[in-house]
């Protein structure tokens, strides 16, 4: 038993419903009380999708324990097949029936429909959202997709992208205006668009691009068994990532790489002069593991920040996770728990968070620019332009979604040249984004000397939002050290306190004065 | 009478009553807005990742503050033995409690798992209520959705307080049902205007506040979905004051008339008091009338506040009523609605959601009542639609939100008609 306040994924079922709600002549099946169907409006709201999701519950009720939840199965099973006609159908437990006796898989080969039905195995109680939609889609696969003669011309499959998915819609466009540009046509492209006719055509292309592996990998390590088709390992986020990942569908193809990068700005965006003030920004990232990836390679090489901080929500990634993190020396942090991240982002001070919309949420409690670049989604992540994360238009996106919430180079240096004007200051925020500019709460200006007098420069800074109150042993700010602390502009002051206190720590000072800031501030220059 | 007025009555109706698919929420979604109401009480579902998942789903919303629910997630292990599950609740307790001194309510509440798995919470509550007391007071009730739907959680909930509540010998009036805080406030003040008093409110903000109860206690529902909260209050002697519910200036004006008249209050007093907000609601709701006056109305079960809700559109803004279906009917709590309601309503009990559906397209509605499941999809095929989930979500008791509650249904009709290029 763990107490969860709110949850990175939902239930392995959701995870069936976004694969069937992304395909097409589909019905999924689920036996479960009423209240499951609070799941369709993920669907119909957040992604404002303009039809049911093809999903039937067979609605059972306290009355109906014993055994006649297993007839409600087979009658929602032979209505789902009567009303939508589906070319296939799968049929999955919720957590509830889980508890329950029945068996879908007896019940739905004794109803004998003409058409193929799936049984989903979604341990409810040990694995989430992700798991779902990779098993799901797994399972369907392996039903349908058989080796036959690969086309005459070189085509791939594009596999993983669902419902519900972070920019899938618009990943799924680039990633295959990227492959034409090569002479590669597209398959089948599934969960997403396909119909199980569809899945059943699989085996014609040469290989698979494994778009997401979170929802998709195991359906692509099934294929690579069954039909002998190789899948890309390198997932095009990033100007970087995209080319080895052409480079990768070259070796698999024997194909030339044929880019056009036309319409890349992002490498000129980010050398521009600009964009100097990016130099070694401190950012957090934490998301889905093949996001969170992406993201600090991008972060690192082709932005020039400095990665504090990664994990990812889905224990699934832990290990390649683990070793992106390591070549940034750091130590990733694989948990779910919302409270842990949270603490990880304090403890690192960093002046830019990426991540999901709970890291927009802490961010926003502990006022820091932040952006968005994973699921789980919200209706903002489904906005009505063209937005992909993958291939060259992903990259500009991503320069352009990340740099937005931070304070602007000119901006910077202000803020940093004039620290006492009233208007402009620190706690206004910066002055390119909404919300109403507040004024600095007036401290009485008081000359250094009488407000410290020498005599009692030794006594610890009362607390203040600035730092705590250290336990007795521990490092102190001194009154002068935490006004010259105040001075330093909010995107750069966990930075600078964090570097500080390092810096004192090591040195084995206690008492942290203006001449320990500032030698520390030497000796972390660059 | 004109010849196309309705005639109103639906006592004796034919209810149709269905079984399947439903679209609904189960019990568990109420903690949205209880564990707002409730200042210092704290709703821990012991359940599976489906009902986390629900609930913050349900609330639509992220976490700023940290909320007052919580889901104590059932792990592969607690299925294995129960024993293990009564120490793991007892170590989540104690380290939430420790957490959060100042919760002095905490709700145990069953799930769908947790009932399947025979967990008995009542005895988890009073284990808990002894290892806690006197700070902390721990109830159990179910939202699980094989005995519950959506706002009979809140039912259940308070269901579950009634017989901790102190007895009392003394003569009040108790308004039940969790109402936003502003319509609590107006409520109160008409109340006292009326000369009735004194008043008390289930539930209360705070436990501190909480109501007694006793064989001189009067109560009246605020909302129509505490059927068995009103049997409870019964049990320990309080008597119900019968009246249709306070929406619109009708619906207002009958439930305090009903107060008033338990308490003798004589009708000058009672005209002097509401004469200003009755004219000040119908002014409010005139606004809308031209949107809404003669509009079809097709309300899919919710919120169990359709027959209420179809009675004032029916009456105060001109719908015309065709299915009204609510996720269970209680016929006595209903009976003032039902007597008021156009006679020609179809009413429907439950939910059979594709044949409900096959109705609903037959019909053709000019204005759907749905929950969020269904909306975007009926939009798309063209249906204007108001989400039932927003009527729970918003004050819209009283006099001073009539208004408010015809322009929930205008909006979207006016909104059509604004994209449409019409004028609004």
């Amino acid at each position: 038993m763990k107490l969860t306040l709110w949850t990175y994924e939902g239930p392995p079922h959701v995870g069936a419903m976004r694969v069937a709600t992304a395909m097409k002549d589909l019905q999924l099946v689920l036996h479960g009380p009423q209240g499951d169907t609070y799941a369709d409006l993920l669907f119909t709201m957040i992604e404002r999708r303009n039809a049911r999701p093809p999903v039937s519950f067979s609605t059972f009720e306290a009355s109906h324990m014993g055994t006649d939840t297993a007839i409600l199965l087979k009658d929602a099973l032979a209505a789902a097949h009567a009303r939508y006609k589906p070319q296939a159908m799968a049929v999955a437990l919720t957590c509830t029936a889980e508890l329950l006796q029945d068996d879908p898989n007896g019940i739905s080969r004794a109803l004998g429909l003409p058409v193929p039905v799936v049984p989903l195995e979604l341990p409810s109680y040990s694995r989430k959202e992700n798991y779902g939609a990779d098993e799901t889609f797994r399972a369907l696969v392996r039903a349908l997709a058989v080796e036959m003669p690969r086309t005459p011309e070189v085509t791939c499959n594009l596999l993983g992208a669902t419902a519900l998915g972070f920019r899938h819609r618009d990943d799924v466009a680039e990633v295959t205006k990227l492959l034409a540009t090569m002479g590669i046509k597209v398959n089948v492209c599934a969960p997403m668009g396909a119909s199980p006719d569809d899945l059943r055509k699989l085996g014609q292309a040469h290989f698979n691009v494994l778009m997401y592996p979170e929802t998709g990998e195991s359906a692509a390590r099934h294929l690579e068994r069954a039909c002998k088709q190789p899948f890309t390992k390198v997932v095009p986020i990033g100007v970087g990532a995209t080319r080895d990942f052409l480079a990768e569908v070259s070796k698999i193809t024997g194909l030339p790489v044929v880019t056009d990068e036309s319409t890349l700005r992002q490498p000129w965006w980010s050398a521009s002069v600009d964009s100097t003030y990016l130099t070694g920004k401190r950012v957090f990232i934490f998301g889905d593991g093949t996001h969170v990836i992406a993201a600090a390679r991008i972060a690192a090489k082709e932005v020039g920040f400095e990665v504090v901080g990664m994990g990812c929500y889905n224990r699934e990634m832990a290990r390649p996770l683990r070793s992106a993190a390591a070549e940034y020396g750091l130590e990733a942090l694989v948990t779910d728990d919302y409270l842990e991240v949270e603490k990880a982002i304090e403890a690192a001070a960093p002046e830019l968070i990426l991540g999901t919309q709970m890291e927009r949420n802490i961010a926003k409690k502990l006022g820091l620019p932040c952006a968005v670049i994973s699921a789980p989604v919200h209706v903002q992540d489904f906005p009505a332009r063209y937005a992909p994360q993958m291939g060259f238009e992903g990259a500009n996106v991503l320069f352009d979604t990340w740099v937005h919430p931070l304070v602007m180079g000119l901006e910077e240096h202000l803020l940093t040249m004039f620290r006492e004007d009233f208007e402009f200051h620190d706690a206004a925020g910066a002055s390119h984004h909404g919300g109403k500019a507040v004024a600095r709460e007036e401290t009485p200006v008081v000359p250094a000397a009488e407000a410290a007098p020498a005599a009692t420069s030794d006594t610890p800074a009362a607390p203040s939002p600035v730092v705590d109150t250290p336990a007795s042993g521990e490092i102190r700010w001194m009154p002068e050290a935490e006004r010259e602390l105040r001075k330093i502009p909010f995107f750069v002051r966990g930075k600078a306190k964090r570097n500080t206190e390092l810096y004192a720590a090591h040195k084995g000072v206690c008492d942290i004065t203006v001449e320990t800031l500032y030698e520390a501030k030497a000796h972390y220059a660059r | 009478m004109s010849l196309d007025s309705p005639t109103f009555g639906c006592t004796d109706s034919p209810v149709r009553r269905e079984r399947g698919q439903k679209a609904v929420f189960c019990g568990l979604t109420s903690i949205v807005w209880l564990h707002r109401k409730m200042q210092d009480a704290f709703f821990l579902v012991v359940g599976s990742r489906t009902c986390a998942h629900l609930l913050q789903a349900a609330a639509g919303v992220m976490i700023f503050a940290e909320p007052r629910f919580g889901t104590a997630v059932l792990e592969e292990q607690d299925l294995a033995g129960l024993a293990d599950a009564h120490k793991e609740l007892d170590r989540e307790v104690a380290k939430l409690l420790e957490r959060r001194p100042d919760i002095r309510q905490l709700f145990l509440v069953g799930s769908c798992p947790s009932e399947v798995l025979k967990l008995d919470l009542d005895r988890a509550a009073e284990r808990l209520s002894g290892i806690h007391a006197p700070h902390v007071r721990v109830y159990s009730y179910t939202g699980s959705g094989l005995d519950t739907t959506f706002t009979q959680g809140e039912d259940t909930c308070l269901a579950a307080m009634v017989p901790t509540l102190e007895t009392t010998q003394a003569e009040e009036l108790l308004v039940v049902g969790a109402l936003p805080d502003v319509v609590e406030d107006q409520c109160l003040s008409l109340l006292t205007q009326l000369g009735v008093g004194p008043v008390r409110m289930l539930p209360a903000r705070r436990s501190d506040i909480e109501p007694a109860v006793g064989p001189n206690t009067r109560f009246i529902l605020a909302q129509p979905f505490l059927g068995e909260t009103a049997g409870a209050l019964e049990r320990r002697g309080a008597k119900r004051i019968v009246a249709p519910f306070p929406f619109g200036e009708e619906g207002t004006t009958l439930w305090l008339k009903a107060v008033a008249d338990a308490y003798g209050v004589s009708a000058e007093k009672f005209e002097a008091v509401t004469a200003a907000p009755r004219a000040r609601a119908k002014k409010a709701i005139a606004a809308h009338l031209e949107t809404l006056n003669g509009k079809s109305l097709f309300m899919f079960p919710d919120s169990q506040l359709e027959i209420p809700l179809a009675r004032f559109l029916a009456r105060e803004c001109g719908m015309k009523t065709t299915e009204i279906a609510t996720p269970f009917l209680h016929k006595a709590i209903m009976a003032p609605d039902l007597a008021l309601l156009p006679s020609n309503t179809a009413l429907t009990e439950g939910q059979d959601l594709e044949a409900q559906l096959d109705r609903h397209e037959a019909i053709n509605p000019d204005l759907t009542v749905c929950g969020l499941g269904l909306a975007n999809p009926l939009e798309a095929k063209g249906h204007a639609t108001k989400w039932a989930i927003e009527l729970v979500f918003t004050p819209v008791h009283f006099y001073e939100q009539a208004g408010d509650l015809a322009g929930l249904f205008s909006r979207p009709l006016r909104r059509r008609a604004l994209l449409n290029g019409g004028a609004a």
